[in-house]
């Protein structure tokens, strides 16, 4: 516990080292440029703090609400299928080969046609982000359980495991690393799409708020969605992170 | 009695069938303790999976106490090669799975798990994950978890292989200890002859070919005595199945 403990606060003080890394360079960046379009790190986050209050906080909230939510369905529908692809033989040969057309079709390219189905509200967003996050966690979960090697498998039937205890006490938790690693890497694709589709048609969402505050001409304002947007990926990663030390603290063992 | 008769296993491969077991006969009496030894590719972990239910033979059946054997069996034990933890359940978890899967209740199992960890001295581990023991604890948490299911039948595919010298002789003198106790009816693969005898009430020698054949039966009625290890009979049994492994046949006059 106590190693826990300072290995956090460790990983604390490197956030924040790092942070400040950045904000210096910025700082040094807008210094030298002296360019109306690059404020000063202080000049964004007083923006920041000063429309937090106003509506920055909600555009903040729904693009939140859009990530969580797609990144939650995608796993929701990638992971067990993804499991089933990737023991049952006779189902991957069957789907295998259309997740191989689909998967390297870019998905964004669809966004018209999504608005065109599921009309300019939140729905359209989700499904989109959704759809992208959803391959990345089925491709790479289904690669993950072909890598566990039959003994494993045969080690829980000897106990007398069923079916679905195989998925249950094997498949999930050997695959369950690499899931989380995709979604840490999808985490960033999330985001990159969400401020597309979020730049088109709508009225809230960080995207919305970056791209008005660039029509107005105000890139203080530009840059507090900017540092929200960064916020935002931050913490995702940060719960990744979270739920990786907890489910798969046995990955991060040294052994003796 | 355990009886696997007429057995055959085929598989077909390059459009060519190959013959692991082609009417292949055995029978184990209860309370025995049954060693496999055998050059590499013989066959013989092949024949505890057939055991265990985890493989059908293609042919033949099998039976334990009179019983057909159509998959796994409750009371039979079957611990892999690489002893088969789970890297991602500590000790205790690992050896708990068993009667977890057996849809035991936490409050029943928990004593019986934290007897059994205690037992085989892995008290100071049961926290631990797999990566972070030594080969000898591994192979004790195996074992554990196979005992805490009260199996009336142990399969052991090279348990000790992995293991060094000293940790191998005292796992080894475990083993016996639980058979004699429990009065288990084991079926042990090994590729050490010292170990087949040591631990071996019978001994098969098989023999590499397709299909596998057995070249040597010895019975061995002393496995088990005090100081077994320095006696001239141990001596002389293991030179006996060496002389069956090199020539890979019976030899009549060492008997």
């Amino acid at each position: 516990m106590n190693l826990r403990s300072r290995i956090l606060r460790g990983k604390f003080w490197g956030y924040l080292g790092a942070a400040l890394f950045l904000v210096v360079l910025w700082h040094y960046a807008a210094w030298t440029l002296k360019n109306p379009l690059l404020p000063t790190p202080k000049a964004a986050i007083l923006a920041t703090a000063r429309l937090f209050e106003a509506d920055l906080g909600r555009h903040f909230w729904v693009s939140t609400y859009r990530v969580v939510l797609s990144t939650l369905t995608a796993l929701l529908v990638g992971l067990p299928l993804g499991l089933i692809m990737g023991f049952e033989r006779s189902i991957d040969r069957f789907l295998a080969p259309l997740v191989y057309i689909t998967y390297p079709i870019p998905k964004i390219v669809f966004l018209p046609l999504i608005l065109l189905f599921l009309g300019l509200g939140d729905a359209s967003k989700i499904f989109l982000i959704t759809f992208i996050v959803f391959f990345q966690i089925l491709v790479t979960t289904r690669d993950a359980v072909r890598r566990v090697q039959s003994e494993t498998i045969s080690s829980l039937r000897s106990l007398g495991g069923n079916r679905a205890q195989v998925y249950r006490y094997v498949l999930l938790p050997a695959s369950l690393p690499d899931v989380l690693t995709s979604l840490r890497l999808s985490m960033g694709t999330a985001i990159a799409v969400l401020f597309f589709a979020e730049s088109f048609a709508t009225t809230e969402g960080l995207g919305y708020f970056i791209m008005d505050s660039w029509s107005r001409a105000a890139p203080d304002e530009m840059f507090a969605g900017i540092i929200m947007m960064a916020l935002l990926g931050v913490g995702l990663f940060i719960v990744v992170d979270f739920f990786d030390n907890i489910l798969c603290r046995w990955q991060h063992l040294k052994g003796n | 009695m355990i009886e696997v008769s007429h057995c055959d296993l085929r598989y077909n491969q390059a459009k060519s069938q190959v013959k692991v077991y082609d009417n292949f006969n055995l029978k184990i009496e209860q309370g025995e303790s049954l060693v496999l030894i055998g050059p590499s590719g013989c066959g013989k972990s092949t024949l505890l999976y057939l055991l265990s239910g985890l493989m059908p033979p293609t042919g033949g059946e099998i039976q334990i106490w009179g019983e057909p054997v159509k998959g796994t069996r409750q009371k039979t034990a079957f611990i892999l090669q690489e002893y088969g933890l789970f890297p991602w359940l500590n000790v205790e978890q690992n050896v708990s799975l068993g009667l977890r899967v057996r849809h035991m209740t936490k409050g029943k199992y928990k004593l019986l798990v934290e007897d059994m960890i205690q037992k085989m001295g892995l008290g100071e581990v049961k926290h631990n994950f797999p990566s972070q023991l030594s080969g000898g604890q591994r192979q004790r948490v195996a074992l554990a978890r196979a005992l805490t299911l009260q199996p009336d039948l142990l399969l052991m595919d090279e348990p000790l292989s992995a293991l060094d010298a000293l940790t191998r002789e005292r796992l080894q003198t475990l083993l016996l200890e639980i058979w004699q106790e429990q009065k288990l009816t084991t079926v042990l693969v090994t590729h050490s002859i010292e170990e087949a005898v040591f631990l071996g009430s019978r001994i098969l020698v098989l023999l590499d070919g397709r299909p596998t054949q057995v070249v040597g039966e010895i019975l061995n009625p002393l496995v088990g005595q005090r100081g077994y290890r320095q006696t001239e009979e141990f001596f002389q049994k293991t030179s006996y199945v060496r002389s069956l492994l090199e020539r890979g046949g019976l030899d009549e006059s060492a008997k």
